[in-house]
């Protein structure tokens, strides 16, 4: 377990104790503030040079990622690389080699490969690499963002800040996550803060979109969607791509709308102050009814928006930290 | 005359083993005995407290020529084989283009002639091994070709395998088979297993090979031709076939050493040096992959030898081509998997030597053509294919110090008791105290 990301890499969220997330959260909170200003920059990474690298696209996170790394005041080398580097002809060992010879103290990674950030990790090994999500493994800072999200909110109501409660908040919280778990990074790295911080998390999904390693997972799946939802303090949607309604895993989007969209009707069997969650792009229609997503409850752009902050704590104590067991 | 004598060391035979001298003369086994009188000028080898055995034979060595020349090349190939103990090698034909015709099937012999062991060939069954149609599989056997495989992939279709079993079963020829549903695998880069899901990468499953096991059993019981079995990496697998030749079926099948070596955890770095088709299984599968060798249930140890270029080994987990090194370090495996200092000789030999020339069809007794003497008995008038082996050597695998033209092994800095000390082939010495004469 790592106790603090503190000049480390961050690369998932499975080996992350709860003192380290809670370190995350509490330093991001001190960067709301910042982007709350009307000069929205401090000179924290100022010298130090953020290569952001994206395989695959994505246009919020990497705007996100760079938005954090400018308020910081770090230069940001920004390469879009939307494709495989088996056809763009150049291997991943050297497309890192190229971006660390122009000098980089970080690099931000996005892949379309499970494990990619870890071996890019392995190629600089004097270079921090944030994981911005690799294949269906990891993406721990959407994770982090998540749950900082859901302390804020929970924390406002209680008109406190989020730092004053620590994990608290998560003691005993109901998270239900619904929809293609298997194929998803967001829901892995989202279970692992949430179970890390002391939430109680069950997931919901056609039995194809299970993963197969679920007995093994820190959670409960549950048997009926719609009484899970009564239970849940927080939904958590995932996307539903496209492709996997097309009979490969799910007959259609219309069934997986019937058999796990949060539709209007079930909307309205949720807890009141239930909050409702999704990473986006939506498909409004399909995992979610657009009233729903546009309901109070529905976070969602709170999440968008919290994504600076995180990135920003990220950025701050995997780079400019220093501490035990930090990268050489 | 040239002659050359190996010195005192343990003579392993199919059942019996005694100490002695071994003398080779004019490429032949001329004398067995305690102790030989050396003819004046013979070339003398020290086998103390070493193995002599027959010659190590592979029958699963990708030598990636032609096409893929910059991974390995059939001499380099053969260097690594030498090293590694080995006086024969059979050649997959999975190349570019794959070795589906005479042509190149000739190619590949004739430069496999011109190396320092015996390289045979293995033809593909299907045209391209895109399983489609037929290969001229009987114009390919006239060339001496036993072996008849797509691997790579397994021949999918299973009305398609079936007309490649009851063409080839009057050639005298066997199929050996990849099993693998590739339907089932779908596109999996690891074993599929608690550990694939919570490293997001898809799997593929053991039951992807063991339900083509069980087809390709059937097809077999159906036509009567006889089958190999390749890599097979699980204990459901090996039960499967080993249930089916008590039966009677004509089967065999084969384990390759990095199933009974390493387990899926190593894919947990997700290092591309650990990815291969059949995937590392668990551990539980492994263990019982050792047990089925000591208990003499495996026809033979393949190395799978299967040299990637180095860029291609640095690409993500998924993107990666599966395979990895196997010829210049499976004796000492094979040694270590059979209990080190408890390993039986005769079973190490009959797994590395005897059984996989029985496959092939590389012995003397079946006569095929200049590629015969293999698996031998060490009785005098056989062909000297040899190999003395020290089972008390330590040594430490380095990737740079490689034969082979790639260095992708996944045992690097990996620390081995027993190691080839001298390869005899074709009568000549070709490695002596470990290094390429």
């Amino acid at each position: 377990m790592i106790d603090s990301i503190r000049g480390r890499s961050l690369l998932t969220l499975n080996d992350l104790s709860r003192d380290a997330m809670v370190e995350v959260l509490d330093t991001a909170e001190s960067f709301v503030e910042v982007n709350r200003r009307a000069i929205k920059k401090v000179p924290a990474l100022k010298g130090r040079v953020v290569a952001s690298l994206f395989f695959e696209e994505s246009t919020r996170t990497r705007l996100s990622f760079e938005t954090a790394a400018k308020r910081l005041s770090a230069d940001v080398l920004s390469l879009a690389v939307a494709s495989s580097s088996m056809k763009k002809g150049e291997s991943l060992r050297d497309t890192i080699a190229t971006i660390d010879a122009l000098g980089i103290d970080a690099v931000v990674m996005r892949h379309q490969s499970s494990g990619a950030a870890l071996q890019v990790k392995r190629f600089v090994p004097h270079v921090r690499v944030i994981n911005a999500g690799d294949g269906q493994h990891q993406h721990p800072t959407q994770g982090l963002l998540d749950a900082f999200t859901i302390r804020q909110v929970l924390a406002e109501r209680q008109g406190c800040t989020g730092a004053e409660t620590g994990s608290s908040l998560f003691e005993g919280l109901h998270v239900l996550i619904v929809g293609d778990i298997r194929h998803s990074r967001v829901a892995r790295s989202d279970i692992a803060a949430y179970v890390a911080l002391g939430a109680e998390v069950r997931v919901a999904g056609p039995g194809t979109l299970m993963p197969i390693d679920i007995a093994d997972w820190p959670v409960n799946v549950v048997e009926d969607f719609d009484e899970a939802i009564e239970w849940a303090d927080v939904v958590g949607l995932l996307r539903l791509q496209k492709e996997r309604g097309t009979g490969s895993f799910v007959p259609s989007l219309a069934e997986y709308t019937f058999t796990h969209g949060l539709t209007w009707p079930r909307a309205q069997r949720l807890r009141e102050g239930a909050l409702i969650m999704h990473p986006g792009p939506m498909n409004r229609g399909v995992e979610i009814d657009s009233r729903v997503a546009d309901l109070p409850a529905a976070v969602i752009n709170r999440q968008v928006e919290n994504g600076v902050p995180i990135r920003m704590a990220v950025l701050y104590l995997s780079v400019a930290g220093s501490g035990k067991g930090a990268d050489q | 005359m040239s002659a050359l004598v190996l010195r005192q060391g343990l003579l392993v035979g199919p059942s019996t083993t005694q100490v002695g001298d071994l003398l080779v003369v004019d490429g032949v086994i001329a004398e067995v005995a305690s102790h030989v009188d050396v003819p004046r000028g013979a070339m003398e080898v020290d086998a103390e407290g070493c193995w002599v055995g027959p010659g190590l034979v592979d029958i699963h060595t990708h030598l990636r020529e032609p096409g893929r020349e910059e991974a390995e090349t059939i001499e380099s190939g053969a260097r690594a084989g030498a090293v590694g103990g080995f006086t024969a090698l059979v050649a997959m034909p999975n190349t570019e283009p794959a070795l589906d015709n005479v042509a190149l099937v000739a190619y590949v012999l004739e430069r496999g002639a011109r190396t320092v062991l015996d390289v045979a060939v293995a033809g593909a069954i299907t045209q391209g091994r895109r399983g489609e149609h037929l290969a001229p599989m009987a114009e390919m056997a006239a060339l001496g070709v036993r072996l008849f495989t797509d691997d790579g992939i397994g021949v999918q279709n299973p009305s398609m395998m079936r007309r490649a079993l009851e063409y080839a079963m009057p050639l005298g020829v066997t199929l050996a088979q990849h099993c693998e549903d590739e339907q089932l695998a779908g596109g999996g880069s690891m074993n599929e297993s608690l550990l694939s899901g919570r490293l997001g990468l898809t799997g593929r499953p053991a039951l992807a090979e063991e339900i083509m096991v069980m087809r390709d059993l059937e097809l077999v019981r159906l036509t009567g031709a006889r089958m190999h079995f390749l890599h097979l990496s699980t204990a459901r697998s090996i039960a499967l076939v080993d249930a089916a030749r008590r039966e009677g079926l004509p089967v065999s099948f084969e384990v390759a050493p990095h199933h009974f070596t390493l387990d899926e955890d190593s894919c947990e770095t997700f290092d591309p040096m650990f990815k291969v088709h059949p995937p590392l299984r668990p551990r539980s599968d492994v263990d019982a992959l050792r047990a089925a060798m000591r208990a003499g249930l495996v026809d033979a140890v393949a190395t799978d030898h299967a040299p990637h270029a180095p860029e291609l080994k640095d690409l993500p987990f998924d993107e990666a081509p599966a395979g990895m090194l196997g010829l210049e370090h499976v004796a000492a495996l094979t040694f270590e998997a059979l209990g080190a200092d408890q390993c039986d000789p005769h079973r190490f030999f009959e797994l590395l030597s005897r059984g996989p020339a029985r496959v092939a069809q590389l012995r003397h007794a079946d006569g095929n053509g200049a590629l015969n003497g293999h698996g031998g008995s060490l009785g005098v008038g056989e062909r000297a294919n040899l190999v003395v082996f020290d089972p008390r050597a330590q040594w430490t695998v380095d990737r740079a110090t490689l034969q082979s033209r790639s260095a992708n092994t996944p045992y690097h800095g990996r620390e081995l008791t027993g190691r080839v000390r001298s390869t005899v082939a074709r009568g000549r010495l070709i490695v002596d105290q470990g290094t390429l004469l």
